[in-house]
């Protein structure tokens, strides 16, 4: 069970934003696209959900194409988290979470709601108005939903996915690691994760495979060691960066404080 | 904070058991107001026990007969078509447009619809015969449903970029659609003879008073289909109010359900327009009030807008009867009298939420 793009170009208004970009996501791991801003990373991931079709190259999920015409097909197998939701009406929170327990197979268990809720820490919350809460609950009520669709990782032997746009932008520090043991869990449980990451060092903690972009193409591809490393990422950011490798465990690090030092 | 779930889950539960518990209850509103309807005008006399009688079989006077079988009943159902279609009109284009201001009377919808029913009524005669009499009485309808659904999608083409609408962008374009659709009207009464001039006045007035078996038959299908299409629409207009993007991926087939978003509000509207010329307000205010009442989930607010709007214009009828009895006030006048202060409330609360 893989997710597997080949070759993809997309060019919007005569510009491109992506070009033969390819990406391998496998089923139990978490995948990291990272890239500075304008590489490219939202793009491929509309993409890879099938909001999206490229103007060349194909994406195929567990072996089946991608795109808007098997929107309810796709929508059993995967859930997507968008970078930034707006909701229109005044719904609560329980409410939200519904509208994703409904295109779902794992409809009609009541109890789900609340778990995903509590998953993402937000016990307690669901009756209170979603235009109300912080800009971080929000992103957490619309994760509680996205997991509701995929509950199970595995599903009659076949991988869920979860796909995530910056998951964790716009949280506190204490959120961004549970969200993110959130992501590890699903993936671990068997199933895949999909994520854009800002943050290098989350990446390099909670991925299992990093995608860097720079310019719509493919700047690097492997394990966080392999990619994270100082003339890959001080070349696709454009500033000099330098990484460190704590005494204990295996796990680089990146201080702002040491960008540009060294000469 | 298990306490606290629990609480949240019953307090959800109760605004889910509240919107259906008010089916029974506007449901039962909606059966007093068409009784109300039948019973109450302007003959001068009470006609309660006429309609009682004539509930339970037993015999009623000619005059009676006249007047609750050919001329109150027809206006009735009438009535209740209407009212339900604008109401269900307004809640769709909500939907679809992901604001609560959207309606069709004031985004230029309904001037979309009344310029396709005059084009209609002055240009009818230029048709080949045998399209003319294909169409029959369907010509007004039909035409105001064109006009309608050309309002629609120019409104949401202008008004959408990327699955989000900019409120301020849709209302400007209803404007600009409300005075191309005045001008064109202006145009056309321009060409029209004394006769079409005569059809297009009595038209123009919004009223419910000339009902008949024959007009309700021309619009009743077209009310009885949009209305019923989308009652179906609940569960994507749920989705869709988290964004097109989200809705596709919670598997709903978007341009699809867009299509029929707006083929239903342009065909409800359509037909509203042609038989009682632009009554306003109904499809904003009864969703609105639906919406504070019990919650936004689109499934049972469909189901209460058709019922609530149904009884409101119904009553809003009764009003423009007995007023300024025995004459009748333009049924348009009571809907702006009661909607236009609830749409400007609206406007108040919603202040600084909606980037207005």
């Amino acid at each position: 069970m893989s997710v597997e793009a080949r070759e993809i170009d997309v060019e919007i208004g005569g510009r491109g934003l992506l070009r033969a970009v390819g990406l391998t996501a496998r089923a139990g791991e978490v995948t990291a696209i990272v890239g500075p801003n304008g590489s490219g990373k939202t793009t491929l991931m509309r993409v890879l959900t099938g909001e999206l079709r490229p103007d060349a190259g194909q994406v195929h999920l567990g072996g089946e194409p991608v795109g808007p015409e098997h929107a309810a097909r796709m929508a059993q197998r995967r859930g997507v988290l968008p970078q930034a939701s707006h909701l229109a009406f005044p719904f609560t929170v329980d409410e939200v979470v519904r509208i994703g327990l409904m295109s779902g197979l794992s409809a009609g268990d009541p109890a789900l709601g609340a778990r995903a809720l509590a998953a993402v820490g937000l016990s307690g919350f669901g009756a209170r108005r979603y235009q109300a809460l912080s800009g971080g609950e929000q992103q957490r009520v619309q994760l509680a939903r996205v997991l509701c669709q995929v509950w199970q990782p595995v599903r009659a032997g076949a991988a869920n996915w979860l796909f995530l746009d910056e998951p964790v932008a716009s949280l506190d520090i204490g959120h961004q690691l549970s969200i993110m043991q959130v992501a590890r869990d699903y993936a671990d449980g068997g199933g895949g994760v999909i994520t854009v990451m800002h943050d290098l060092n989350l990446t390099a903690m909670f991925a299992d495979r990093v995608l860097l972009l720079a310019r719509g193409e493919v700047r690097a591809e492997g394990t966080p060691g392999e990619v994270l490393c100082d003339e890959v990422l001080s070349a696709a950011y454009g500033c000099r960066l330098r990484l460190n490798t704590p005494p204990v465990g295996a796990v680089p690090y990146l201080l702002p404080q040491a960008a540009g030092a060294g000469g | 904070m298990v306490a606290a779930t629990e609480n949240g889950m019953i307090l959800n539960g109760l605004r889910q058991s509240r919107a259906r518990r008010a089916h029974l209850w506007l449901g039962l509103l909606l059966l007093g107001s068409c009784l109300a309807s039948l019973a109450i005008g302007a003959s001068g006399t009470s006609l309660w026990q006429g309609v009682w009688r004539a509930l339970s079989g037993a015999e009623i006077s000619q005059m009676e007969r006249v007047i609750l079988w050919d001329i109150r009943a027809p206006r009735t159902g009438l009535g209740l078509l209407v009212g339900a279609g604008l109401a269900v009109s307004g809640t769709v284009m909500q939907g679809l447009f992901r604001n609560p201001l959207a309606d069709p009377g004031i985004v230029g919808v309904s001037s979309g619809a009344a310029f396709g029913a005059v084009s209609a009524i002055v240009l009818g005669g230029l048709l080949p015969v045998g399209i003319a009499t294909v169409f029959g009485q369907y010509l007004v309808p039909v035409a105001a449903c064109l006009g309608s659904w050309a309002a629609v999608s120019l409104l949401y083409v202008v008004a959408t970029r990327g699955g989000q609408t900019s409120v301020a962008t849709m209302l400007l374009a209803g404007i600009a659609l409300g005075a191309l659709a005045a001008a064109g009207m202006g145009l056309l009464i321009y060409m029209a003879d004394d006769q079409q001039l005569r059809d297009i006045t009595f038209w123009q007035l919004g009223s419910l008073g000339g009902a008949s078996w024959a007009k309700l038959g021309a619009v009743a299908p077209l009310l009885i289909l949009s209305v019923a299409a989308a009652l179906g629409l609940g569960r994507a207009l749920n989705a869709l109010s988290l964004g097109e993007a989200t809705a596709l991926h919670l598997g709903i087939p978007v341009q699809r359900i867009k299509r029929l978003a707006v083929l239903t509000v342009a065909v409800a509207t359509g037909a509203a327009v042609a038989m009682t010329g632009v009554i306003g307000f109904i499809g904003i205010v009864v969703p609105h009030l639906l919406r504070l009442a019990t919650g936004p989930d689109h499934g049972p607010l469909l189901i209460n807008a058709a019922l609530l709007g149904a009884a409101l214009l119904l009553w809003a009828d009764v009003i423009a009867r007995v007023v300024i009895g025995p004459a009748e006030l333009p049924i348009g006048i009571v809907t702006a009298l009661i909607g236009a202060p609830v749409f400007l409330w609206i406007l108040l609360r919603s202040r600084g939420v909606m980037g207005l």
